[in-house]
């Protein structure tokens, strides 16, 4: 049967992997967004393992409101990147540099 | 290799595979679909660990809603793919390091000596008419029910936000103002003259 450990590893692979694609697709917005929304799912991967193994929904109900957050944060975030390339015809990381960050 | 192996092995391929095509994919679009293909395969280990509500709520919210809003702006941006790349190899082995050296340390932590079989025994299978959605409903709305609520407030802004952001007031658009059309007075309207009636012809 499947040990614990194999779900964890499965998680950290694919937090690893969307850390690997933060640093590769770093002037692309969307992608950055599309990444760490691939973090939040290899979180939730934990927490519903953890979850089954230990007897307790208390994991299921953290994954839900994780879920809830992570649809507010997409949509608020594509809507300040609407609001962005309406004003400066450009999404490109390396071009917003009004602020002088 | 019983049956919950080969699936298990199956869907965790196809996820590793289709996180790799997120980060991989030359265009926007073939990522936001192959992080679709990843949420689909994230719900079959989910119901391998017999979560079903979410895994139906991933599929449902993320998939049709989410995801459905990243291709449509995707779509809606006119992105130069030839500007995004530039530059871009110059990064990708730092960040392929950094990806191997976390995923060594991660298995270091959480590898079989930790969380295998025997610290963590596989749990007792359910009765055949427990119900996952009962349960977590049950908790959701009895323990849980002043988080569950903040999390509809959240809900509220974020639609708040997204519309206030994006609504924007176009200063030559003609519109009606309800406000300003009942409070017309009749003399702003009529002009009552006085004159001469007017012969018969």
């Amino acid at each position: 049967m499947i040990p614990l450990s194999s779900y964890l590893i499965l998680a950290a692979i694919l937090f690893s992997i969307s850390i690997a694609g933060i640093f590769i697709n770093r002037k692309n917005v969307i992608v950055l967004l599309m990444c760490v929304e691939l973090m939040l799912l290899a979180v939730n991967i934990n927490f519903i393992a953890f979850s089954h193994f230990l007897g307790d929904t208390a994991g299921q109900v953290f994954v839900f409101f994780i879920l809830t957050v992570a649809a507010a944060e997409a949509a608020i975030g594509l809507a300040i990147l609407v609001v962005l390339f309406r004003n400066k015809r450009t999404i490109n990381v390396t071009e917003l540099n009004t602020m002088k960050g | 290799m019983s049956f919950f192996e080969i699936v298990f092995y199956a869907f965790s391929t196809l996820m590793v595979v289709s996180a790799l095509g997120v980060v991989s994919a030359r265009n926007p679009v073939h990522s936001a679909l192959f992080l679709v293909l990843t949420f689909f395969a994230t719900s079959a280990i989910w119901l391998l660990l017999e979560a079903e509500f979410l895994a139906i709520t991933l599929v449902l919210v993320y998939v049709g809603a989410v995801m459905v809003l990243f291709l449509f702006v995707v779509m809606m941006l006119d992105i130069n793919i030839a500007t995004m790349r530039e530059g871009l190899m110059r990064y990708t082995p730092f960040g392929i390091a950094i990806a191997i050296i976390l995923i060594v340390q991660m298995i270091m932590v959480v590898g079989p000596e930790q969380f295998g079989l025997e610290t963590f025994a596989l749990p007792e299978k359910q009765d055949a008419d427990y119900s996952n959605t009962k349960e977590l409903g049950r908790v959701l709305y009895t323990d849980y029910v002043y988080a569950f609520e903040l999390a509809s407030v959240i809900l509220l802004v974020a639609i708040v936000a997204a519309i206030s952001l994006t609504m924007r007031r176009r200063p030559n658009t003609r519109y009606q103002s309800p406000g300003k059309q009942i409070q017309v007075l009749k003399e702003d309207r009529l002009r009552i003259i006085k004159m001469k009636t007017e012969d018969k012809q």
